[in-house]
Parts: structure tokens; C-alpha cells; sequence
């Protein structure tokens, strides 16, 4: 990785928006959107399969208090939740939230954008209880901060480590090879 | 550690400051017998019992870091992980001293934590009050290292995550870089794939139960698995050339054709393997040990488990109607008649009854793909994707050009984002694929179902019983390679 690592440097390009469609066909998600202006969604589909789901994008701000929402909506099987480091991007850092509507088969997914200087995003552990370990492996792995968060320790990582290995500036290094001068860089 | 203010001395319990090293070859406590031992014998002795010449030195020294447990005002995010009290829990009746608890480590190397998982567990005599999911032991990069390999490569990396469902996990990843692709399969190969991961859910849960039962004390159970289990292996070795680690489903279809002679081989399978099932249900389902160690132990609620994003068979255990298979199909599944069997009380043995019933579908699936499989090619003929096969490269330039394109570059992925997930033996195994173009994902991240699992723990065995620790943990199932990555 050649580029300077503030991430804010090197060919910055904006991040792309997501298509603001027509209105959503699924209710829950219609409401859902309706209370929550800034947000944007878009509809994506399985491979070779008519299931769709909705990749919808937040705010910061909103991050909670969609949650609650969605959660209130019926969106209340949390699934998944983890960062994404788009470097070259303008806001670097993104956070995404995979929660599951069982009553209706939606599911959504949540994402919101953090810049490099400022990596937080409001903890959801508040709202599902099982955010706690995935908010773990998004500050250990990516580096993203969750202010709130009432554990947030290195989990996957050992306690003494530097860095965030999955952020794109993390050297990943090279294994020094016997009877060769030098290494194989990874 | 205790609670209270000693806290700080991190194996008061264990080892007491008042017993002496001389207590223990004490003139007293030495038989008559023994008196003919010499010295340098009762030492070895010593040495062997205390497990150190100068009786654990580093009792006193010993840092857990960050993830220690501790005190129990200074731990909020456990005490909140606890969960709601369930009523078949165990409660112990008289309120004990805090002086009287202590912290025992289980694992990370112990057989009945299935891999390197460690527990912290705060003790009460019997009771286990609080415990502690530890992991990060096996943690290998996988996710970092997918971002250092093609599209092509990837799906031998996935397949090494959750070893125990290495087709489940290839498919979530192919059918994910298939999405961003926006191409399809030909339906031969969605049957193959169908095929190949209802057998591989037919031998997890078949490893599941057998290391269930070892785990609980019926340890003919764990040979009785292992002998059915033993089948599907030989069939997936047969099909793809390895027991593990298949690398069989790729974007675009699967490595190869099913083998000559594999109708046999199935309805050999299907025969066996059912006729296993019978058995094990002969030798559990009435057996009282087996009722008592299992029956409301290890209660999960269902609001516990949307909270904790559990889904799989622990899911259906605790009455939840929800199985990717039926409500987002994936691979033409929905053409295939099933059942999803759901338990109503959550505990290990609803856990237990779940995984045989499935077992039991998942084997009328794979009768299914037997009778409906359709012939044709096995791979989606795009040239982009899928190399040519070896004699088209001798006849067309075209053929070898691709194939030399494929194999040094890889398949070319358009940006996008894709997120694709699948029902494994343990739940929605999950793949979210970030593509900005090029031959190699941007970013992976992986849906484990175990790791959902694992953080439950606290909510699912607080204040009960340290044996049924064990059993909550392994009706479970978890698969450290797949908690890790």
C-alpha cells in the first residue's frame, strides 16, 4: 500500500449514492423510512433468486434511533454487525447492521459512514444486547470507537496489540524464507 | 478472584497462604507403609500433586489483561448478559459469603469446550454464578487474508472456517461473488449444491450429537456418531477428493460433476444413516441419565435469542419458526418438501430432539435431489468465470487466452456490495462481500452463526449447575474455527 496513511490523502474519491428508488413495496420499511428523511435505501437481490432485501443508508446522528425504530418495527433478530474500511473514500469508515424481520421474511441492512478523524458511532447495545461482542470485533479488527459500549476490549485480537489489522494501511507484512536472501511479501 | 476487597489476589482460593508446603508430607498425614518411601520419593511426589517445585509461584502473578473477569460491580457488560432469569435454571437456596467463590478457568484446552474456547467462570461451590466467554484463540485473519486472494482462491479459504460445514460456508461466498456477478447456475448444479450441503448438515448434526452425548456421559453415543458420520465423509472424499476443506462449490457452479456410482452411493447413505438415527433415538430418548442431565438445562428464551442473533437449531429449540431454507431460499431449495421441527422449551434437550429431526429432513432432501436431479452441465458456462476445459484449449486460441487469464488473474468482479447468506447446521452463516472492482474482494466479513452462540453463554448457564455448563455448551455446538475466523 503505497498511499499516505491519513486516508484523507491520496486519490479521495466521493462515496457513491445509493439509488434513491421509487418508495419501498414492504410496508414496515416504508414507514420505517418515512420517519427518517436523511435516510436512503436501495434494493438488492439474491443470487439467481427473487429474495430481496434492503441495504439502506443512515446518518450517524440517526444511527440508535433507527435501530429502535426498526426494532420496534418488527426488525427485532439482530444478525450481524461490522466495519468497513472503504480508505480512499471521503467518509472512511463504515459500520453496518444486519437485523432480520421474522414476522414479514425482510431483512434490512443498516450502514452509516464515520470519517477517519472522528471513528464513532453511537454503541446499539442499548437496543440489542448481542451488539455487544460485534461492536468488539469492529473496534478490534477496523478501529471504530462506540462511545456507550460497556465492555469495549480487544476480542479477537491479543489485549496488547497495535493496530487494527483489518483497516487498509495495516502491513500485513511478509515471512522471511530460509536459504533466499530477503522475503515473499504477502 | 473474590468479590470484595482482597479482590485483587487472583488464586486466594486455590491456593491458601496458610497451608504450608510441609503440610502436605506432614509426619501425620504419612502411612506406615509409605515410611519405607524415601525422601527424594515423597518429593517427586510433591512436585507431581502441586504441579511445580515451589508450589505455584505465579499464583500470585498471574494477569489475565483486559479480559479478565472481574468484580462484579466493575463487569457491567456481563451482569447485563446475564439475561432473564429462566425458572429451570438452578438457583442455589442459601445466600453464600463472597469469600466462598472462586474463579476457575475452563479451557482454552479442554475437551468439552470444543476447540479452544476458554470460560472464566465464577464458582459457588457447584453453582456457576457468572461466566466468561473468552475467545481469540484460533483467530487466523481469515477475513484479512480473503482480501489477499482472488475470487477464484477464495472459496478455499472459506472453506477452512467452520470445518464442520466447509460446504455451507462455500456456498455463501460463491453465491455471494455469483450476486455481485448478477449470473446464476444451471439448475444441475444447484441440485448438486443442495445436495452436497444437506449431507453436510446431516453430518455435522451427526457430530453434534455424537459429541453431545460423550459430553453428557454417554460415550458409546460418540461412536455410534462418528461410524454414520464416517459415511457422508466418504462420500464427500468420493466426490471431491477430501473428507474436509472441499473447495467443491465455486462461483459459477461446483469443481466437478457428481462421481459414477453416486446414486448407489446416496440411497446407501440415505439407508444407513437413518437406520443409525434409529438407534441413537432407541438409546437417548427414554434413557433417564440422559433426561436428567438434559431436560431444562441451559434455557434459552426466545427473546434471548433474537437478542443475541442465535438462529439454527438452537433458534427452532426455543420455538422459533425460522430457517433461511423456507423463508429466503437460496439455490432452488424452496422446490425441495421439508419440515422445520421447532422445539418449545429451549433447553439442550429440545437442542438434541431438533438436530435429530433435521437430520431426518435433511436426508428426505437429499431423496429428493435423487429422483428430481436434472441432467446438463454443472458449471455456468460464462467464459469470464468458468475455465475452459482442457481440450478446448488445445483447439481454440480464445479458450486458451481465457484460461490463462483465469489462472493468473483471476475472475473480474465489478464493484459492489453483496450480502448472502445461507442455513448451516448452526445457523445463518452469513457472507457480506465489498467488491471495488478488480480480481480480489475489497472486504469479507463473515456471519458466524457459533459466535452468536458463544456470547449467549452467560445468559444461558447463569446460576446453574457446572455440569450442566458442559451440556449447554455442547447442545450448542459451537465451532471455534467458525467464532474466530
Amino acid at each position: 500500500m503505497t498511499q499516505d496513511t491519513n486516508g484523507a490523502e491520496g486519490p479521495v474519491t466521493e462515496n457513491a449514492e445509493l439509488a434513491v428508488g421509487p418508495v419501498p413495496e414492504v410496508e414496515s420499511i416504508k414507514t420505517l423510512l418515512e420517519a427518517f428523511e436523511d435516510a436512503t435505501f436501495e434494493v438488492r437481490s439474491y443470487a439467481s433468486s427473487d429474495v430481496t432485501y434492503h441495504a439502506i443508508s443512515v446518518p450517524v446522528g440517526d444511527w440508535v434511533a433507527f435501530a429502535e425504530t426498526a426494532k420496534a418495527a418488527g426488525y427485532d433478530l439482530f444478525v450481524d454487525l461490522a466495519g468497513i474500511d472503504h480508505f480512499s473514500e471521503a467518509p472512511r469508515f463504515e459500520v453496518v447492521l444486519n437485523l432480520v424481520s421474522m414476522t414479514e421474511s425482510q431483512r434490512i441492512i443498516v450502514s452509516t459512514r464515520v470519517p477517519y478523524d472522528d471513528p464513532t458511532v453511537p454503541t446499539v447495545t442499548g437496543v440489542f444486547v448481542g451488539a455487544n461482542f460485534y461492536e468488539r470485533e469492529a473496534y478490534d479488527l477496523v478501529g471504530i470507537d462506540f462511545p456507550g459500549h460497556p465492555d469495549l476490549t480487544r476480542i479477537l485480537m491479543p489485549d496488547d496489540w497495535e493496530g487494527h489489522p483489518l483497516r487498509k494501511d495495516y502491513d500485513i507484512g511478509a515471512i522471511p524464507v530460509e536459504f533466499k536472501s530477503g522475503s515473499v511479501d504477502l | 478472584m473474590t468479590d470484595g476487597p482482597e479482590a485483587s489476589d487472583t488464586n486466594q482460593a486455590l491456593v491458601p497462604d496458610d497451608v504450608a508446603p510441609d503440610d502436605v508430607v506432614s509426619p501425620d498425614t504419612i502411612s506406615p507403609e509409605s515410611l519405607s518411601v524415601s525422601e527424594e520419593r515423597l518429593k517427586q511426589h510433591e512436585i507431581w500433586v502441586s504441579g511445580t517445585e515451589e508450589r505455584m509461584p505465579f499464583a500470585k502473578t498471574t494477569d489475565e489483561g483486559a479480559q479478565e473477569i472481574l468484580p462484579r460491580d466493575l463487569d457491567p457488560a456481563l451482569s447485563i448478559q446475564r439475561g432473564t432469569a429462566v425458572e429451570d435454571d438452578f438457583v442455589h437456596p442459601i445466600p453464600v459469603v463472597d469469600d466462598e467463590r472462586q474463579i476457575i478457568n475452563i479451557g482454552p484446552q479442554h475437551p468439552s469446550t470444543h476447540g479452544v474456547l476458554r470460560l472464566q467462570v465464577e464458582l459457588e461451590g457447584e453453582t456457576v454464578r457468572r461466566v466468561k466467554p473468552i475467545i481469540g484463540y484460533l483467530h487466523t485473519g481469515m477475513e484479512k487474508t480473503a482480501e489477499t486472494l482472488t475470487y477464484a482462491q477464495g472459496s478455499t479459504n472459506v472453506t477452512r472456517m467452520d470445518y464442520l460445514s466447509p460446504f455451507h460456508n462455500e456456498l455463501a461466498y460463491s453465491l455471494a461473488v455469483e450476486q455481485i456477478l448478477g449470473i446464476g447456475v444451471p439448475e444441475r448444479a444447484d441440485a448438486i449444491r443442495i445436495l452436497m450441503t444437506e449431507l453436510n448438515r446431516v453430518a455435522s448434526h451427526l457430530l453434534s450429537t455424537a459429541t453431545m452425548g460423550m459430553d453428557i456421559g454417554a460415550v458409546s453415543m460418540l461412536i455410534y456418531g462418528w461410524r454414520e458420520r464416517e459415511i457422508c465423509l466418504d462420500f464427500f472424499e468420493k466426490t471431491t477428493g477430501l473428507r474436509m476443506n472441499h473447495n467443491y462449490i465455486r462461483p459459477g457452479g461446483v469443481a466437478a460433476d457428481l462421481p459414477d456410482g453416486w446414486r448407489d452411493d446416496v440411497v446407501q447413505l440415505i439407508e444407513t444413516v437413518n437406520g443409525g438415527v434409529d438407534e441413537y433415538e432407541e438409546l437417548l430418548n427414554e434413557n433417564p441419565i440422559f433426561l436428567d442431565r438434559t431436560i431444562g438445562v441451559g434455557v434459552l428464551t426466545p427473546q434471548e435469542v433474537k437478542q443475541y442473533g442465535i438462529t439454527g437449531p438452537v433458534a427452532r429449540a426455543s420455538g422459533i419458526d425460522w430457517d433461511l431454507r423456507k423463508s429466503m431460499p437460496y439455490s432452488g431449495i424452496e422446490k425441495y418438501d421439508f419440515e422445520v421441527p421447532t422445539g418449545l422449551h429451549g433447553d439442550v434437550n429440545d437442542r438434541y430432539h431438533i438436530r435429530i429431526a433435521e437430520i431426518r429432513e435433511s436426508l428426505k432432501i437429499c431423496q429428493q435431489v435423487l429422483e428430481t436431479i436434472p441432467g446438463g452441465d454443472y458449471r455456468n458456462p460464462d467464459p469470464k468465470v468458468t475455465p475452459p476445459p482442457r481440450k478446448r484449449i488445445d483447439e481454440s486460441m480464445e479458450a486458451l487466452i481465457h484460461h490463462f487469464k483465469l489462472f493468473t488473474s483471476g475472475i473480474e468482479v465489478p464493484p459492489g456490495t453483496a450480502y448472502q447468506s445461507v442455513e448451516g447446521p448452526r445457523g445463518e452463516i452469513g457472507c457480506y462481500l465489498v467488491s471495488k472492482g478488480g480480481t480480489k474482494p475489497w472486504r469479507m466479513h463473515w456471519r458466524a452463526p457459533s459466535f452468536a452462540v458463544v456470547q449467549s453463554l452467560p445468559a444461558m448457564v447463569s446460576d446453574s449447575l457446572i455440569a450442566d455448563l458442559i451440556a449447554a455448551l455442547s447442545s450448542t455446538d459451537p465451532v471455534l474455527g467458525d467464532v474466530d475466523r
